[in-house]
């Protein structure tokens, strides 16, 4: 093992474990991850209520172009054959096979929470724990016998309560810096997933770009964002792809666009590694600053001309490696222990 | 909270005429609300059966355990001799041994003890202080006696459910706390924090203080980040701290931070991989150099347990004799050494009468309740005694006395007992309530969470009523 080094001990008001930044940096991604899948689950299910009984194949290549933005089909097709409204939600809402399903978010986040309860607020940690025993004990079934729109609605609301108690218990902080900051990575990475659908999309082939099916499912990719509303009062006019893409990726003002959600990364960023904007000393600063100057410069045709796929491919791996980066940066651990004997030894101590 | 002449206890008076005039719907919804909210605010305690461990609530009895004043002030008391005792004990056995050369209690028990720590003979501790916390079991008698069943000098737990109980009753009877003048219990944590900084190498305002947990797979970690919260500590894991130059330091974002006080909840054989159990990966190497240097304090302190071993127990009345010259105000439980010829002679022949124990068991495993035993069992205990005598005690039974206890519709009699808490620092201080613990089987007399136990929360009386 290489000598590990150790910066300089900055003394200041409040001190944060590593361990803690982490765990409250993962915590918020969790989160953020589960909402954005419940969204893009609901959206989905309700779009594709308007096209049953059309064309066999409709269904399943809908679903799987969402499986590929998610980088899910391969697990998926181990587990399941082919995709359809049922065996999709199953797999992305409860499955704990999948470790991005909502169920696995949420335990993972709620784990990351309860290590560091001590950290939060009482609501925020209640917040987690509720969303928590309120998935335990779900089955896939009893969600589609009921209504699935009100079970995405819970788990939207929860976590929009615990992003804005969050806002309003939680001190500016060291550790507000790391759960924004992870927030909002999580939320960049999303929303090129969300545009990405579209690329997968093959469309039925009567109608060609455009068309009422096109349309629809531009809507559909906006109301995935939340972004529909936003989208109406900024461009009045119909729904236009380029448009679309446009507004997801270059607002300057819409929460979830990746300009907006970049721009507040490399502000958490700068903070967490004490640098500044103008002259970046860390590889996560370089590709932040890089990033964002791709986005404050670029226009929608520039994209289309490199190809929107592959630009959102470039965006998700910069928005990795900022992750990666910051981990590294941040934690002077030593190898990692195995985790069972680990475990074994944590419960033997009681008197 | 019945007399021997079958009347209410006049303390118990006013509780129920409160539950008598409560609509037995209303009483229910009470109930759920309390267990509601344990769950919500994750009060849970984490069972292993298999390699999956699951989470659950401590079972609440919402039925309160009340104790007058004036026997409050006898069990505070008994307690604070007691630990004052303990310590003295402690620093005598690291030091010259002078109760073991005047043969008060014999040495070969005392050296023998699997928690005595030879390495760390005539090693001083920040203040003379070993114990800083211990929670002490307690029982009545039939007589209404209270009675120690043993000490708990290493790391013990249980308390942030003597404060959550409190907190939980609190929010189901919010009216009846004001009238019935119960003493407050939250200054625990407040004492606790001023305990621990009291110890501090470091003397200046204010020392950095963490909380070491094993993880968040122990069964108490709820109460590790709990009192990490109150006190406003860092609650940290092996992991997050290293040593270098004979120094703690933890691992922070900013760099590393030096740590002057430990609070530990890992025993001494995990604490650190150089000096024990090389195997442990929940210490932290090189701690113990750090203590030994005089660079950083441990609570409690290490080679505690050599008192809290049950063999060891059967002398403390004899040690407060011994240090203090005083009579024992909290007596023991009677018990049997295994070790002495005549002793383990009745054990082995009355075994079936006797409650048997090993001598540094907790949770309520390893032992044996005679009266409640079956042919093979008995068998397998008399062969296990027989082998290893120094690794077990024996005690009469003794019936604990019983609290009224809501059981499937219907209030009922059930076994309880008493875990006080005790802290010293610049004082002792004994936090005026504690964890009752109740068994909730029909019968039983195994209290621990572990095996079907629950809580109730202690209400200790400014007044007799």
């Amino acid at each position: 093992m290489p000598p590990l080094r150790f910066p300089e001990f900055r003394p200041q008001a409040t001190v944060m474990l590593s361990r803690v930044a982490h765990s409250l940096y993962w915590m918020s991604r969790y989160i953020e991850r589960a909402e954005n899948i419940s969204r893009l689950l609901d959206v989905n299910l309700q779009f594709l209520l308007d096209f049953q009984g059309i064309e066999d194949n409709f269904h399943e290549e809908h679903w799987d172009s969402i499986l590929a933005s998610l980088e899910d089909r391969a697990l998926f097709g181990t587990i399941h054959g082919a995709a359809d409204s049922r065996n999709v939600t199953d797999f992305l809402a409860l499955d704990l096979r999948n470790p991005n399903s909502i169920l696995s978010c949420v335990n993972s986040a709620r784990e990351n929470a309860r290590m560091i309860r001590d950290q939060i607020s009482a609501e925020m940690w209640e917040t987690i724990n509720e969303l928590y025993l309120y998935l335990k004990d779900r089955s896939a079934t009893e969600i589609w016998a009921t209504s699935p729109y009100e079970f995405f609605q819970d788990i939207k609301r929860h976590s929009h309560l615990f992003q804005g108690l969050t806002e309003s218990t939680y001190s500016r902080s060291e550790g507000w810096e790391f759960i924004q900051f992870g927030k909002l990575l999580e939320r960049a990475d999303k929303t090129t997933r969300i545009l990405d659908v579209k690329y997968h999309i093959i469309l039925p082939s009567v109608e060609g770009v455009g068309g009422a099916v096109d349309t629809a499912q531009w809507q559909a990719v906006l109301r995935s964002a939340s972004a529909l509303e936003s989208y109406h009062r900024f461009y009045v006019h119909e729904i236009l792809p380029w448009k679309v893409a446009e507004f997801l990726i270059f607002s300057e003002s819409f929460p979830r666009s990746l300009h907006y959600c970049v721009t507040q990364i490399d502000g958490f960023l700068c903070k967490i590694l004490a640098e500044s904007g103008t002259r970046r000393r860390t590889a996560a600063g370089r590709t932040a600053s890089r990033l964002l100057s791709d986005l404050q410069s670029l226009t929608i045709t520039d994209v289309l001309k490199q190809g929107l796929h592959e630009f959102l491919m470039d965006v998700q791996k910069s928005l990795d490696r900022i992750g990666d980066e910051v981990i590294q940066t941040t934690m002077f651990y030593p190898v990692e222990v195995p985790q069972e004997e680990h475990q074994q030894q944590q419960v033997q101590q009681q008197q | 909270m019945i007399g021997s002449g079958g009347q209410i206890r006049p303390h118990y008076r006013r509780l129920t005429e409160r539950l008598n005039t409560l609509p037995e719907t209303d009483f229910n919804s009470r109930r759920a609300a309390v267990d509601l909210a344990f769950l919500r605010r994750g009060v849970t305690f984490t069972v292993y059966n298999d390699s999956e461990g699951t989470e659950r609530i401590f079972p609440f009895d919402i039925i309160p355990r009340i104790i007058p004043a004036s026997e409050w002030k006898t069990l505070e008391a008994g307690l604070i001799q007691r630990i004052t005792a303990l310590n003295l004990f402690l620093d005598d056995i690291y030091h010259k041994q002078k109760i073991l050369k005047d043969k008060v209690v014999p040495a070969a028990q005392v050296l023998s003890a699997k928690h005595f720590r030879r390495e760390f003979m005539n090693f001083s501790v920040p203040r003379d202080i070993y114990v800083h916390m211990c929670g002490t079991d307690l029982i009545r008698d039939h007589d209404g006696r209270y009675l120690v069943l043993e000490d708990n000098l290493r790391c013990p737990s249980g308390v942030s459910y003597m404060l959550e109980n409190r907190a939980a009753m609190r929010r189901a009877f919010p009216n009846l706390f004001q009238s019935y003048g119960v003493r407050p219990v939250a200054g625990y944590a407040d004492s606790l924090l001023k305990a621990l900084r009291f110890i501090s190498p470091r003397r200046t305002e204010k020392p950095t203080v963490v909380l070491l947990t094993p993880g968040v797979f122990n069964s108490a970690y709820f109460e590790h980040s709990f009192l990490a919260r109150q006190m406003g500590i860092p609650i940290v894991e092996g992991r997050d701290l290293l040593v270098s130059d004979a120094r703690v330091f933890m691992r922070t974002t900013a760099g590393l931070m030096p740590v002057d006080v430990i609070y530990r909840r890992i025993d001494d054989d995990f604490i650190d991989p150089l000096v024990f159990r090389e195997d442990s990966v929940l210490g932290v190497p090189g701690l113990v150099s750090a203590y030994r240097e005089g660079n950083v304090a441990l609570a409690n302190a290490i080679g505690t347990g050599v008192a809290d071993d049950k063999v060891v127990y059967a002398y403390v009345p004899k040690m407060i004799k011994y240090y203090l010259d005083q009579e024992p105000i909290l007596p023991n439980v009677p018990t049997y050494l295994a070790t002495n010829p005549s002793e383990r002679k009745f054990i082995l022949e009355n075994i079936a009468k006797l409650v048997v124990k090993s001598a540094n068991e907790a949770g309520g495993y390893g032992m044996l309740i005679g009266p409640a035993a079956n042919k093979e069992e008995i068998t397998e205990f008399r062969k296990k005694v027989a082998a290893n005598p120094r690794n077990f005690i024996a005690q009469d039974p003794v019936m604990l006395s019983r609290s009224p206890t809501w059981c499937d519709g219907s209030l009922e009699g059930r076994h309880i007992d008493l875990r006080p808490y005790i802290l010293y620092g610049e004082k002792i201080t004994v936090t005026p309530g504690g964890l009752t613990r109740v068994a909730l089987r029909k019968g039983s007399l195994v209290v621990n969470s572990s095996q079907g136990g629950g809580s109730k929360d202690t209400w200790v009386l400014q007044g007799e009523a």
